[in-house]
């Protein structure tokens, strides 16, 4: 990549990542509702504007970023490293953050790190970009931030998806945690939650 | 147990403007600049940047000054703001060999490559107070002599001397060797490895590091140690940074570095040869540097198969007491309101003094 | 391979005017600009920010690397109409000097190049051996020159 045709990250740092943490934090606070990103950024395809905001807001110097082959072909894996400073590894199991942009094709979730026993928190988030939030399969979400049950309908995810997050639930308090983007809206995932199709 | 007690922020407001005025002090006195406490106090600059673990003299002088002073509050404040910017990149290591130096000097080899070089130092002072320094007139503009010619540039290190000989451990990086462990990223764990060590004792407190150092030489440790090299100077440091892919300079930090020699009667792997102790430090802070060195050589006991029997031969003790932002921290939080705490222990005190005087009476009774 | 290897010089020719470009002082590189004939536009690709790099030392000077402390540092990107792109990290929390060094990084890749080599660079290199050298012989200056004596107390 030449930085000659590198597209800009946010136009104020602090003001716009402060504005993406906001959302991302309400995202995973009430797990399954949409939340609005609510930024105006010129990012390269494949990415939407949503999931350039997570990674402007998320990747930096200490995080290693796996990117989906088709992904990290094209400009993205540039972009990234110089707005966020993040090495692009090629080895999922050893990234914590991971896009993936064609969700149908995405590798099981079991590559990815789940943290350890005494730091769960060294796991993977897995960044996925959807076709939609609100025209896929109802499933029902119940768990830590949700007031009963919620009814989600994410479009574009493998088959087996539920099944592998039955199994990745399972692993609690281990496990990835998961933020789907599309458009300017995301929804969070946290490990904790259950998921019935 | 803490409990929240509410009332007090009129008096905490208070303070802080109190502290502020006690700061200023007498006002027909001129205000201290930071610059000049960088300039003319350079050496509290150095310790606080070494043990606040922020090479930036113009935020370790605001540090002194805002702390009135007080240098283990400054380091708190220095490590404070810290927190508050991103990491950007990872140097290459320093390459001390290639230092421009100010000072360096061996007590193990008279002539060496390079010379004894004084430098800027306190040691061959009389350590009689300079009265000429109070004086209303100020110094004026001391200046140094000049030398003909620059000092040679690259110096090799004193302890590779010993190398050629085979005399002393080699020191040689480890191809295999995983990322150098980070206390600011990682939790200390136990048993270290000598980069945690090094990194720890680097922001360690120096009072702390220098009276373990001297225990080592005290018969609390089996040391016989010599100050193989002691050197100070700037060196340069090189990034690579992701966009670019090769490395480039950033600018210059000044160091001190120390390497201890120390004997070694050898066991029934190893022969017998000199081992290594070693000390880095930001600034010029050549105690440091030295108590560092010492400490080091010790806690690599295991290495050599000593026993681990004296204070500055365990880890876990060196390592958890260290640092001067946590001692200060948890010494200083038995000031913080413990009223419900003392209640109950005053209630148990009273209670054991009751049964105690109880069972007195009994005994005289019978 | 060669390529490669031409890459590798125009690499390290960059690097070398890097290095006297984070070296330099604001008022050497505010003056610089100031004094430019042509004085480009040009677009904040990254705007100076300040952070901070992780300085490593080596366990005895040359053994495995460790973790020594942190330095400020300040980075600043910028893209000339043209399309080159410059860029700096230079130590310390400067956000000018650090949007300069990039500008003027951004111009010497371009059709400017001699003239800033020599106008710019050149000088402040100077100007840094100066003041290296300066150092070095003030140290130089107490270096100990031991002689010895022949001991009278050597039985004839």
């Amino acid at each position: 990549m030449t930085l000659a045709d590198l597209k800009p990250g946010f136009a104020d740092a602090v003001f716009e990542a402060q504005a993406g943490f906001r959302a991302l934090l309400d995202a995973f606070a009430y797990a399954g509702r949409i939340t609005t990103v609510d930024l105006n950024l010129d990012p390269p395809a494949p990415l939407d504007v949503a999931m350039a905001a997570v990674a402007l807001t998320l990747f930096d110097f200490d995080t290693p970023v796996w990117l989906e082959p088709a992904v990290a072909a094209g400009s993205v894996a540039g972009w990234i490293r110089f707005h966020s400073g993040s090495a692009i590894v090629a080895a999922a199991g050893e990234a914590q953050f991971a896009v993936v942009c064609d969700a149908a094709a995405m590798p099981a979730l079991t590559g990815f790190s789940v943290g350890e026993d005494r730091y769960p928190d060294r796991s993977a988030t897995l960044v996925i970009q959807v076709p939609s939030l609100t025209d896929g399969p109802v499933t029902r979400w119940t768990g830590p931030g949700i007031d009963g049950s919620i009814e989600v309908a994410i479009a574009g995810l493998p088959d087996d998806f539920w099944a592998q997050w039955d199994d990745n639930h399972a692993l609690y308090p281990l496990g990835i945690d998961v933020i789907f983007a599309c458009g300017r809206e995301v929804i969070g995932l946290p490990r904790g939650i259950k998921v019935e199709v | 147990m803490y409990v929240a007690v509410k009332g007090g922020e009129r008096a905490i407001l208070n303070s802080h403007e109190l502290i502020a005025e006690t700061r200023r002090g007498d006002t027909s006195v001129p205000e201290v600049s930071t610059r000049q406490i960088s300039e003319q106090l350079g050496l509290a600059v150095d310790r606080v940047m070494a043990e606040g673990s922020i090479y930036d003299r113009d935020l370790a002088a605001l540090a002194v000054k805002q702390a009135q002073g007080d240098l283990v509050e400054a380091i708190f404040l220095l490590r404070a703001y810290r927190t508050t910017l991103p990491r950007l990149a990872v140097s290459e290591p320093v390459d001390t060999a290639q230092m421009l130096v100010r000072r360096r000097v061996s007590a193990a080899y008279k002539d060496i490559p390079g010379g004894q070089v004084l430098g800027p130092t306190y040691d061959y002072t009389h350590r009689l107070l300079d009265f000429a320094l109070a004086a209303e007139e100020g110094v004026g503009e001391p200046e140094a002599p000049v030398g003909e010619a620059p000092l040679d540039a690259g110096m090799p290190h004193v302890a590779d001397i010993l190398d050629y000989e085979g005399l002393i451990e080699p020191e040689i990086p480890d191809e295999d060797a995983s990322e150098p462990f980070d206390l600011t990223r990682e939790p200390m764990s136990f048993p270290a490895d000598r980069d945690q060590r090094l990194q720890n004792l680097a922001r360690g407190d120096e009072g702390f590091v220098l009276a373990l150092g001297y225990s080592t030489q005290r018969g609390f440790g089996g040391t016989h140690p010599f100050a193989g090299e002691i050197r100070m100077g700037e060196v340069s440091v090189e990034i690579v940074p992701e966009e670019l892919g090769f490395a480039i300079d950033i600018g210059d930090v000044v160091v001190s570095e120390c390497h201890m020699i120390n004997q070694f009667e050898g066991s029934a792997e190893r022969p017998p040869q000199f081992t290594r102790g070693y000390g880095l430090s930001f600034g010029h802070n050549e105690r440091k540097v030295m108590a560092m060195a010492l400490v080091d050589r010790a806690l690599r006991a295991r290495e050599f198969g000593e026993a681990a029997v004296y204070p500055a031969q365990d880890e876990e003790f060196v390592l958890y007491h260290a640092d001067n932002v946590e001692a200060a921290g948890f010494v200083s939080h038995l000031k913080l309101p413990h009223y419900v705490d003392f209640q109950a222990e005053l209630g148990l005190i009273r209670k054991l003094r009751r049964e105690f005087e109880e069972r007195q009476q009994k005994d005289a009774a019978e | 391979m060669m390529r490669s290897t031409e890459t590798a010089e125009a690499n390290a020719a960059r690097a070398r005017w890097m290095g006297v470009l984070a070296r330099a002082t604001r008022d050497e590189l505010e003056s610089a600009w100031s004094t430019l004939a042509e004085r480009p536009s040009y677009d904040m690709l990254r705007r100076p920010e300040t952070g901070l790099v992780m300085v490593r030392g080596r366990a005895g000077g040359t053994g495995n690397p460790f973790n020594l402390g942190e330095m400020t540092v300040t980075r600043c990107a910028v893209r000339l109409p043209d399309g080159t792109t410059g860029t700096s990290y230079a130590a310390g929390r400067d956000q000018r000097k650090a949007e300069l060094a990039a500008v003027f990084d951004a111009l010497m890749q371009t059709g400017e190049r001699m003239r800033i080599e020599s106008g710019v660079i050149t000088p402040i290199a100077r100007r840094q051996q100066t003041d290296r050298d300066l150092k070095s012989r003030k140290a130089a200056a107490t270096k100990v020159e031991f002689f010895t004596m022949v001991r009278g107390d050597n039985p004839k």
